[in-house]
């Protein structure tokens, strides 16, 4: 925590328009208001067959307001960071609450929280990335594409790094205001064997994105010699490997594979506004409904999955969200039943009686200072095993199976019960042993009779933070960071189809 | 940091400064305003102001690029990217910047999204959720206006100025008989009438009053334009000229070069954009902040002719950046934001139902994603209703699919093809709103297994 905040966010008249915009809103009649100043730093590169194909620097700054009015929402948000904007905004959302008023039939009142005043977070990181020059960052990014391009088994590699400063003020009516800073990157690399008689594959590496600094990509933190290294051989490999017979298979599942089927059927099917019905018309809701909070049978015993906003270098880590709660960590899934949810502050005060609890977890989030917060993920974890077996023992408790890493197609039913996802490799696992890698694999499951197939987790040797930037959600849409922990695990008997034969092939 | 100089002067002074061999900037101003609901109730809402501030300087070949919303120092953010330029390498699409005219309204005003047009929609919604309470029918929605005017100048004397209304709406009704969707694109909101929308949603919930259970398989099946547009937006997504002569879409020839030229749909069929297009008009210029496959920052202010991608059911173009086309020996036909798919037929849906012995009519699809780029095989979900059509009527609602397909493979195996209409697509309309799409009639489409999701 010694990093300081960035100095420029800090020079922004942060507390004068906070003080003007909660003034604003209360002499306008609002029962309660927050103020949120952002500024997002970003710088994406983009690499094509090792030349430099983009860099885009784009630097975001803008104030929004939020209020309760009437017992209604309102919202209002602008790029222009002064008071008199500020107290404008305020203005106008208590104007945007009275426009809504005929459309509201439940009166807004939000779970207490405790007032945390002059608050402040830093997520740990060594090197912020801002701080190396750009050339550096292609210099490392063409010389792996070089690597990559030199192999006669691969003929287009593409490299590409985004990277993301992040600062957040608060300020609400009761008293609480944080300043907040992160930074998250993601590096990837794809490389693609173009077959001169027809047909193409492609390869990309499985390093996830992380909340961490430039010493992600030089610190030792990934493999990244060692996977570009193999990245050629196993694309060849994989191009001329014999096509899947559909059928039933036993899968051991890599947590670079895992990671982003527990973002989709675990993850957003324990959010409590699609629960709720909130995103029915859009990102769709969820089977886990609130009445099968302790009883619904989840997955198998082995099943124990953990919501956090705190995991060091996680993408959802924050010290408060936005609704100015304290972040914190709690089971979603404990001996494979269904015990919590991901809750903001005005879901826990309407359902607190059926939650059992009173108290928001902190899961409010808004991607940009031009969008209003929303329960949004937390980093929803599956937990290993203590002393539990390595992948090679989970391999070798199998008998006619696929291993499966990385993660590549994803796909989720509205309520989230029918998955279809793809993947990087699928190595055929015969009696116990990997014997070589298939293509066209996808596995295909309904989420309850997924998890209850979950036979083993592997142990902590085994776990990995995977993770994405981009999650979606929300109208207008926004995109939230994640990350999520999980061990490499074997579960039994699932469908795996022939992608080429579901194209008519 | 505030901006008080309105769009078109602060291209002016930006240029001014500049010290490039080239510069473009981009400045674009927007509000909006937005209302979602659930439950027969408000969720979220809000009234957004936007801007953006792009200056992209070249030196020599070598080009850099700066985005901000806001300026206190213009000089500052030219002279950060020009020295982006002096730190980059050569670009690979390197040209000429575009030479062209002045418009005349260039120094014209951003034009503001009119607030009060949601205080109706707001009072017509109200009524709506009152009636639906007493029907027990649950409704969400989303309704957005967004106003954007986009100034573009370069350091040629190019000067562009183009203001894009976009709006849209979207009602999803559940009730005891399902759930179902219904979706309109706006211009200005003139033509959006929330009993209308209303009358719609409760026919189709009228339909699932009997429910079948059907097995996964391959059906006849219509996919009304909603669908065809969603299905059409990711093989256009996928149309990038260089991509394919590289030999790595489904656009490319086993062997070497592209598919143009091959017949990849029945006779009559055109799949084509047009920012001119009376009721899809879009941006009429190239506007690129980011170089990619797509695009090109060189390309910026190229007026966008309209383009057939495919005609007469043959590929005619692919998206070509001048760069590009200047590999891969091809006519420049850049990206447009719009896209129609017209095949001459005059039935409507009704009447395609109508004439349908037996088949699955669906409403929407999503969480559409690619599981296999060389075939642009698809995945994704039934939803809002899948409906059992027999002897020319629908009989009931069947359970959700997720389906396996490709969009161009699809293309070669229609068995009808409907009257083109303007249509929102459901799961893009965030990003592509500007389609006009036929209701087609496939005679085997896989679903590939059931759904629970309702």
């Amino acid at each position: 925590m010694s990093t300081p905040i960035a100095p420029d966010f800090l020079a922004l008249p942060l507390r004068a328009c906070a003080d003007a915009a909660l003034q604003a809103a209360t002499e306008a009649g609002a029962s309660h208001a927050d103020v949120r100043i952002e500024r997002l730093r970003g710088q994406d590169l983009a690499l094509r067959n090792a030349r430099l194909e983009r860099r885009n620097d784009a630097v975001t700054v803008g104030l929004a307001v939020r209020v309760i009015h009437d017992g209604t929402w309102g919202f209002a948000s602008s790029p222009d960071v002064t008071v008199e904007e500020a107290a404008r905004l305020a203005r106008q959302a208590v104007d945007v609450a009275r426009t809504s008023r005929p459309l509201n039939a439940e009166p807004v009142e939000l779970a207490d929280e405790r007032v945390y005043p002059d608050a402040t977070y830093v997520s740990a990181y060594e090197l912020d990335p801002f701080e190396i020059d750009a050339p550096e960052k292609v210099a490392l990014l063409s010389d792996w594409s070089s690597r990559l391009l030199a192999a006669d088994e691969v003929d287009h590699v593409e490299a590409s790094l985004e990277q993301v400063l992040e600062n957040k003020f608060y300020a609400d009516t009761a008293g609480t205001s944080t300043t907040q800073q992160r930074i998250r990157l993601q590096p990837r690399l794809t490389a693609t064997r173009v077959d001169p008689s027809g047909g193409f594959e492609t390869m990309r590496t499985n390093a996830p994105p992380a909340a961490r600094g430039w010493e992600y990509l030089t610190g030792g933190m990934w493999d990244w010699e060692s996977e570009l290294a193999q990245l050629p051989a196993l694309l060849l490999e994989k191009a001329k490997a014999s096509s899947v017979e559909a059928g039933r298979y036993d899968l051991v599942i890599d947590p670079t594979n895992l990671w982003l089927t527990i973002h989709e059927s675990v993850g957003h099917a324990t959010e409590l506004d699609r629960a709720l019905g909130y995103e029915a018309a859009y990102a769709g809701t969820s089977f886990a409904t609130l009445d099968q909070l302790g009883s619904l049978r989840y997955g198998s015993e082995a099943m124990h999955v953990t919501g956090d906003r705190t995991t060091p270098n996680g993408l959802a880590s924050i010290g408060y969200d936005d609704e100015g709660v304290q972040t914190q960590s709690w089971d979603i899934v404990r001996d494979g039943v269904l015990v919590g949810y991901q809750l903001d502050r005005r879901m826990a005060r309407q359902n607190a009686a059926a939650l059992g609890t009173d108290r928001s977890n902190g899961c409010a989030f808004a991607d940009s200072p031009a969008h209003v917060p929303v329960q949004r993920m937390a980093n929803v974890s599956l937990q290993p095993a203590d002393r539990g077996p390595s992948t090679d023992d989970l391999i070798g408790r199998v008998e006619r199976g696929i291993y499966i890493v990385g993660d590549k197609s994803w796909s989720i039913d509205m309520q989230r019960y029918n998955f279809q996802f793809t993947g990087q490799r699928f190595y055929e696992i015969r009696s116990g042993r990997i014997v070589g890698q298939l293509r066209d694999v996808a596995y295909q499951a309904t989420t309850t009779d997924f998890w209850r197939s979950l036979e083993a987790v592997g142990g902590p040797q085994t776990y990995l933070l995977g993770g994405a930037l981009n999650c979606g959600k929300a109208q207008p849409g926004q995109s939230a960071p994640v990350s999520h922990g999980c061990p490499s695990s074997l579960f039994r008997g699932v469908n795996v189809l022939n992608t080429a034969r579901e194209a008519g092939r | 940091m505030t901006t008080a100089a309105a769009g078109g002067d602060l291209v002016e002074q930006a240029l001014g400064l500049s010290r490039a061999d080239g510069c473009i900037v981009i400045v674009s101003e927007s509000s909006s305003a937005n209302l979602r609901w659930a439950n027969n109730t408000l969720t979220t809402n809000g009234m957004m102001r936007d801007r953006s501030i792009t200056v992209i300087s070249v030196v020599g070949e070598c080009v850099g690029v700066r985005s901000v919303t806001g300026v206190d120092d213009l000089e500052e953010l030219v002279r950060a990217s020009e020295q982006a330029a002096r730190d980059a390498t050569p670009a690979e699409d390197a040209g000429p910047l575009v030479e062209g005219p002045a418009d005349e309204r260039f120094s014209s005003a951003a034009q503001e999204a009119a607030p009060e047009v949601f205080a109706t929609v707001a009072r017509e919604l109200g009524s709506s959720f009152a009636a639906a309470r007493a029907d027990q029918l649950n409704l969400f929605g989303y309704a957005s206006r967004d106003v954007t005017t986009t100034w573009l100048g370069s350091s040629t004397g190019l000067r562009r100025r183009h203001v894009q209304p976009t709006g849209y709406v979207e009602v999803t009704g559940k009730s005891a008989g399902g759930s179902t969707w219904v979706g309109q694109h706006t211009r200005d909101w003139s033509d959006i009438d929330v009993p209308t929308l209303d009358r719609e949603v409760r026919r189709r919930l009228a339909w699932g009053g009997r429910t079948v259970e059907l097995p996964p398989g391959r059906y006849e099946t219509l996919l009304p334009p909603a669908t065809v547009a969603d299905l059409m937006i990711y093989a256009y997504w996928t149309a990038a000229g260089r991509d394919a002569a590289e030999g790595r879409t489904v656009y490319s020839r086993p062997g070497g070069g592209t598919r143009v030229g091959e017949h990849l749909a029945p006779a009559g069929v055109r799949l084509h954009s047009d920012p001119h297009d009376a009721a899809l008009s879009t941006t009429p210029f190239v506007v690129a902040a980011a170089s990619s496959a797509m695009t090109s920052v060189f390309d910026n202010g190229l007026p966008l002719p309209a383009t057939d991608w495919m005609r007469d059911g043959a590929l005619t173009a692919l998206i070509q950046t001048r760069a590009s086309a200047r590999t891969t020996d091809s006519p420049v036909t850049p990206y447009v934001h719009n896209l129609s798919l017209d095949g001459g037929g005059r039935a409507t849906t009704d009447e395609m139902v109508a004439a349908t012995g037996r088949g699955l009519l669906l409403t929407s699809l999503w969480y559409i994603r690619e599981v296999d780029p060389e075939t642009l095989l698809l995945t994704g979900l039934t939803r809002d209703g899948v409906y059992l059509v027999e002897d020319g009527e629908v009989v009931g609602a069947v359970n959700n699919f997720r389906w396996n397909e490709s969009p161009i493979d699809l293309l070669g195996r229609l068995a009808e093809i409907g009257r083109s209409a303007p249509c929102l697509p459901r799961e893009w309309s965030d990003y592509f709103t500007w389609t006009r799409m036929p209701t087609l009639r496939v005679p085997d489409f896989n679903m590939s297994s059931p759904s629970q999701a309702s």
